[in-house]
């Protein structure tokens, strides 16, 4: 009789033990391997760096980390460069993220409710299909000869063609393109939960449309704006494929570079500290959206 | 409350939609272009549909895609059902703010950092690269969109129907089997599904994890579309889509019918 609650108990505990040493050995441990790399010289060998870490010299451990990596980050001016190119193409995105957004999640949840659900599904239905994919389809459309030119002249709207791939024009438009769903659906969310009478107030009271707008929807919809834009931001600064299949080779973003380090240098230690560096930008932005994120699901009735 | 579409909510999704499908729409047409010239339209054919089943190495590497993805989406399944019950049955136990973290942080993560830390980390101890390191790191990746999936099913349903078969006598396990897991069978269904998207498609973590024994399709039609455009893929990412569009439209009957069936 002592041994069922005995077994039941360790069944329960189970539940979060397993998903939780799981994500300890497969996400929290990698990362601190990072770390420890990104301290550490490279080599000649494979792997392409110095082991640092010996039970049995534990003082030989510390003493072989050095900043030396970072020392090379700060000197050299690219990654400074990339950082501040992939924070500024990562907003600039996201703020058009926001004007092509806006006006679909809105024109969603005004649509008759019976047909809100499509609309959901239409909106998610692209992001099932691949990223690379969908990323692939826009060479076609923006090289020289390509469609968008093709359409344009047969318009008669240009009679050059135009040179709009491998250009910073390129990444903007494959981000919007690529990262749509991730702000249309929290938008929609908070839009379609607003209380329509507030405004039928304002009118009537005399505010003119874009005056409600400002006051009444954008202050209201605040939450799912944050979380959009978080959702949107904080991939665009590591984003690897779309400045590499869409952007030039003057297109520095930092995600690019980490893997031009890792592939084509085959600089581990220092692919590694780009990583950190790529982490501290970003630690402010994940913990904010970890915080609406655990709020937002905890907040539901 | 009557809300009304204005003429600029009509036009906005118009052309909100039109921007979403257009590009996968072009691209399933001219995969049906008789021309090698991607961009340029030869007339109907189905010749690289043909081409594409001889090609043997995309073929190979489809083939481990898919095992890779069947596999890391039923493991993540598991883990982020589990992860989800512990997050929205267990309160607050010890270290429940660190595995939130946990939880949350790789889905927004940058895809490069988290292929290089575990590809570090497979180095570390000795794994060598290929089918296994891929199948880990997805799994990883993908359990915390399974969780997120199904906390938010967890959350909304009625916790009176499991607190009705506790007291009336149902062990724990007897109570999620039967009561708690038809309840949110759905929404693992749909984790399942996002996982296995997710993995089929993931190009940046499996490059860092993959070895010389697997290659996967992503990998392969990346490295076709750097050396420029070719049908071949346009065909390839045309039998994607199909196989995609098919599952969620089955997904989401099933799950619409599952619900008519309780009505009754």
């Amino acid at each position: 009789m002592t041994e069922r609650p005995f077994a039941r108990r360790l069944a329960a505990g189970l539940v979060p033990a397993v998903p939780y040493l799981w994500l300890g050995v497969f996400f929290l441990v990698p990362f601190l391997i990072v770390l420890k790399i990104s301290l550490s010289d490279p080599a000649v060998a494979q792997p392409p760096y110095k082991p640092v870490f010996d039970w049995s010299d534990i003082a030989g451990f510390f003493s072989g980390l050095d900043l030396e990596n970072f020392e090379l980050l700060t000197q050299d001016d690219l990654y400074f460069r990339a950082t501040l190119s992939s924070v500024r193409i990562a907003a600039i995105s996201t703020a058009l993220l926001l004007l092509v957004g806006f006006p679909i999640a809105y024109g969603m949840a005004r649509a008759p409710e019976r047909y809100r659900s499509l609309l959901v599904a239409l909106v998610i239905l692209p992001f099932w299909t691949s990223f690379l994919i969908r990323i692939y389809a826009w060479v076609a459309i923006l090289k020289p000869e390509g469609l968008l030119t093709q359409a344009l002249t047969g318009l008669g709207l240009i009679s050059e063609p135009l040179d709009i791939l491998n250009t910073e024009t390129a990444v903007f438009i494959g981000i919007v393109y690529a990262y749509l769903p991730f702000m249309v659906l929290p938008l929609y969310a908070t839009l379609e939960k607003m209380d329509d009478t507030l405004l039928e107030a304002a009118l009537d009271l005399g505010s003119p449309p874009w005056r409600s707008f400002w006051t009444i929807t954008v202050p209201l919809a605040m939450p799912g704006i944050i979380a959009g834009s978080l959702l949107c931001f904080i991939p665009a600064v590591g984003e690897f494929v779309i400045p590499d299949l869409l952007g030039g080779s003057e297109t520095l973003m930092i995600g690019r570079q980490l893997w031009s380090e890792f592939f084509s240098n085959r600089d581990w230690p220092l692919a590694s500290a780009v990583a950190i560096l790529l982490l501290i930008i970003l630690v402010v932005p994940i913990v904010i959206y970890r915080d609406v994120e655990a709020r937002r699901l905890e907040a539901r009735p | 409350m009557n809300r009304r579409l204005s003429l600029f909510n009509v036009t906005s999704l118009v052309i909100g939609f039109a921007f979403l499908y257009l590009p996968i729409l072009l691209l399933v047409i001219y995969s049906f272009n008789a021309s090698r010239l991607v961009t340029v339209w030869g007339g109907f054919s189905t010749q690289w549909y043909g081409a594409l089943f001889r090609n043997q190495a995309l073929m190979e590497a489809a083939w481990v895609t898919l095992r890779i993805a069947l596999l890391s989406a039923t493991l993540a399944t598991v883990l982020g059902t589990l992860a989800a019950l512990a997050l929205t049955r267990y309160g607050r136990f010890p270290g429940r703010t660190l595995f939130t973290g946990m939880v949350y942080a790789p889905m927004v993560m940058p895809e490069v950092i988290t292929g290089l830390s575990l590809l570090l980390f497979f180095v570390a101890i000795d794994l060598d690269r290929g089918f296994w390191t891929i199948t880990l790191a997805h799994t990883t990746l993908t359990m915390c969109f399974v969780t997120v999936v199904v906390q938010s099913r967890l959350m909304t349903f009625d916790r009176s129907l499991e607190e009705a078969a506790m007291d009336l006598g149902a062990p724990p396990l007897r109570t999620f089997f039967s009561v708690t897991l038809p309840l949110i069978a759905p929404s693992i269904v749909a984790g399942f599904l996002l996982a296995f998207t997710l993995s089929m498609d993931d190009l940046v973590i499996a490059s860092f994890n993959a070895g010389p024994g697997a290659t996967t399709l992503p990998i392969k039609i990346y490295s076709q579309v750097r050396l420029g455009l070719s049908p071949e893929v346009n065909a390839a990412s045309t039998i994607l889509i199909g196989i995609v569009t098919l599952g969620v439209i089955s997904a989401t009957l099933l799950s619409k019918r599952s619900v008519l069936r309780k009505a009754h």
